[in-house]
């Protein structure tokens, strides 16, 4: 009965940029739940899951990997314009990723280093988030994400909800989880009281500090976390790499480690 | 008339990353194959200049999503050569564990979700769940084991958190590991029966002789550790990769293709050469289910690499029961060691093949140099080989019948395309 038309189902689109496809991965992870969300949205287009891919438009399309050449441009306007919502999953994609390193560095230096026919390829001198191109209508985090999370974010957006999603810090987690903290008892420079929860405080179960995979929570004072780890024996370089990671251009990290860089040691001193 | 035909697979599915594939025919000669990798690069290598060398196993492992430990591995144990680092044997064994875990978690993924669903003409393992819930399903669960472990052992199963240059950052405890006992027994006891139920799909017939290439350890399946051996040349140890192996760019090809120095021919990685040079040292089940799914002479078939995944899920399952049965905890989670400048390598064999990892280290502990060579980018110029030599059968088809013929062919390797450091898009064809 064609008055009953397929679009009963919400269409899932799922798109992969600059990216260790850890994030669909995730996706393809939840065993339990895969097959019973498969009865409730239309898989239309998912390359890593299915030979099946349909046309938009897409009810929800989530994205993935970074934007880091010049056709992405091209091809993330284009998802957008096909898809009613559009949902960035993990770090790559809502802060640039891991490759976002190049932005600090000398991009045909880069080129010429891995590659010996560099004027070959096409790649951009940054790698940037989704965000910085088209709206997104929702931004999960975590490289990779918490698949819970992403189950979530998806059926939230399938019943036309706001997902509820956590923006406080990682030491809360922690608090849950019965962690005793590294950064007051071992003094290990932990991301944790400026990283956005959804790990489930992984790191410091594990005793070493977060090297904040989630990137920045909403209420983080990055400064006063790394003047406090400054002034007890890390190294500015060493702060600077810790943000400088797998969040290494999201806006808050970014800013710090560039102030930090910036900062010539005798001041710091100083202060 | 123009006997020339075109086929384009534009982009290639139910594989890791994104890529593409190019055909040419003239009648009835092929006249150019082309596997082309348009996955972005990420320039892994290049970024990794200047990081302390504690940072790497976290950068390497953002390399690729579906097998983040063997990153993780080859990179801790390439730095461990160079700083002369021996783990003790328990550190020792829980790596292979983890390992484990990862070879569980990848190959089951690949046999149930993505390579399955080509021998019964279904889109997706979704789709093929219609036709075996059962077998899906218990695929699924038996992929979950390899999960848990990861997450036991790695603290989550993508980008595990645990490892380190030394060993790991905490050992787990002895209850954190034997609650998993019960559920590997079901899993091993159903790998074996779904080892059946894969044996029995109808196999194309495609065989094509070549070197097979993979890790040789006299005391154990090959993991971790061992020397490069191969079924045509002799075993050589690993810091003489860079001999035998060179990176070269070809005309028609869109990658850097590995080679065997002064050889013209290309060769294979993966689970099929590893169970074709290593199979006496599956655990006692596989070793058994080995014989009888797949004999030697079936290792040179591309399309039994389904079950030689199958064949090592089991086995790693039943060494996994073995290393948490005899784990007591060790109160070292790492060897301490002192930095220095160096330069070590280091191979593992990733769920898809031997990955090599080298690197320069500086006297403060950075990193200077590195160079990373996946198993794709080193498969890459046989799967060609081998699109070359598949051809010719399929000739009469349809141009739709090729594009999905190859396209199974291309997924029985399992690429994983993600794993780009070294590949390239070219915008010139030449000729
Ligand atoms: S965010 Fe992390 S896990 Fe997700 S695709 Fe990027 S590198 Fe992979
Ligand atoms: S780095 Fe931080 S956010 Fe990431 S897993 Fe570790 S504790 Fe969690």
């Amino acid at each position: 009965m064609s008055h009953l038309p397929s679009t009963e189902k919400k269409r899932l689109g799922v798109f992969k940029f600059a990216s260790c496809d850890g994030c669909q991965l995730s996706l393809l992870s939840c065993e339990d739940e895969l097959l019973a969300l498969a009865e409730k949205v239309e898989i239309a287009h998912f390359l890593e899951a299915s030979s099946a891919t349909l046309p938009g438009p897409f009810d929800l399309a989530l994205v993935e990997g970074s934007i880091s050449t010049s056709e992405d441009i091209e091809r993330i306007r284009e998802i957008r314009h096909q898809s009613r919502s559009l949902v960035t999953i993990g770090a790559c994609a809502t802060s640039g990723g891991i490759q976002s390193l190049r932005n600090w560095a000398d991009h045909d230096e880069y080129l010429r280093y891995v590659y010996p026919h560099p004027d070959y390829i096409d790649s951009l001198a940054t790698s940037t988030a989704i965000s910085d191109h088209v709206t997104v209508e929702f931004e999960l985090r975590g490289c990779p994400v918490d698949k819970y999370q992403l189950l979530e974010v998806v059926m939230a957006f399938i019943h036309g909800r706001r997902p509820r999603i956590p923006s406080h810090s990682v030491c809360l987690e922690c608090k849950r989880r019965g962690t005793i903290c590294i950064a007051v008892t071992e003094g290990k420079p932990c991301l944790g009281p400026i990283t956005q929860a959804g790990c489930g405080a992984i790191c410091p179960a594990y005793h070493r500090a977060c090297y904040g995979c989630f990137g920045p929570c909403a209420q983080a004072n990055p400064p006063s976390l790394s003047e406090h780890y400054l002034a007890d024996g890390t190294t500015p370089l060493q702060m600077i790499h810790q943000l400088r990671n797998v969040n290494a251009a999201s806006r808050l990290f970014q800013i710090e480690s560039n102030r930090i860089e910036a900062k010539p040691a005798a001041a710091r001193a100083h202060e | 008339m123009s006997r020339e035909r075109k086929i384009i697979v534009n982009a290639l599915t139910r594989v890791e990353g994104e890529g593409a594939l190019h055909i040419r025919l003239d009648g009835d000669e092929i006249d150019d194959v082309r596997l082309s990798i348009y996955e972005p690069p990420r320039f892994f290598e290049a970024l990794l200049r200047g990081r302390s060398i504690e940072e790497v196993p976290d950068i390497t492992a953002r390399i690729c999503g579906i097998c983040p430990v063997a990153y993780q591995m080859s990179s801790v144990h390439a730095l461990e050569s160079a700083l002369n680092i021996t783990v003790t044997p328990e550190i020792r064994a829980l790596r292979r564990l983890l390992y484990c875990g990862e070879w569980i978690e990848s190959h089951a993924l690949h046999v149930f979700l993505l390579s399955a669903p080509d021998f019964f003409g279904c889109a997706s393992g979704i789709e093929l769940t219609k036709q075996f819930p059962q077998q899906i399903n218990d695929g699924l669960r038996v992929r979950k084991v390899g999960n848990a472990l990861l997450e036991i052992l790695g603290g989550r199963a993508i980008h595990p958190v645990n490892v380190r240059v030394g060993g790991f950052h905490r050992m787990p405890s002895r209850e954190e590991l034997t609650p998993l006992l019960s559920e590997l027994e079901w899993a091993l006891a159903a790998a074996i029966e779904l080892a059946d139920w894969v044996a029995g799909f109808s196999f194309p017939t495609f065989d094509a002789t070549c070197e097979l290439i993979a890790m040789h350890h006299p005391d154990e399946y090959s993991m971790n550790q061992g020397q490069i051996a191969s079924t045509q040349f002799p075993t050589f140890d690993v810091d003489k990769y860079e001999q035998h192996f060179s990176e070269d760019q070809v005309a028609h090809s869109t990658a850097l293709q590995s080679t065997r120095r002064g050889q013209t021919s290309s060769y294979l990685l993966g689970p099929l050469a590893r169970v074709a040079l290593n199979r006496d040292q599956l655990s006692p089940q596989a070793f058994a289910l080995a014989k009888k799914i797949c004999p030697v002479s079936v290792t040179q078939n591309r399309f039994a690499s389904i079950l030689a995944r199958m064949i090592e899920v089991v086995s790693c399952l039943e060494e996994s029961i073995a290393t948490i049965q005899s784990y007591e905890t060790a109160n070292q989670a790492f060897v301490p060691y002192v930095v220095q400048s160096g330069f070590g390598c280091a191979a593992t064999e990733a769920p898809r093949g031997l990955l090599y990892h080298h690197y320069e280290i500086s006297d403060d502990g950075r990193v200077a140099g590195a160079k990373i060579v996946p198993p794709t980018s080193q498969n890459q110029r046989q799967i060609e080989f081998d699109l070359r030599g598949y051809l010719p059968q399929l000739i009469r088809e349809s141009d739709q019948t090729i594009a999905n013929e190859c396209e199974k062919l291309i997924r029985t390797y399992d690429p994983c395309i993600s794993c780009s450091s070294h590949f390239l898009t070219v915008h010139v064809v030449r000729n």
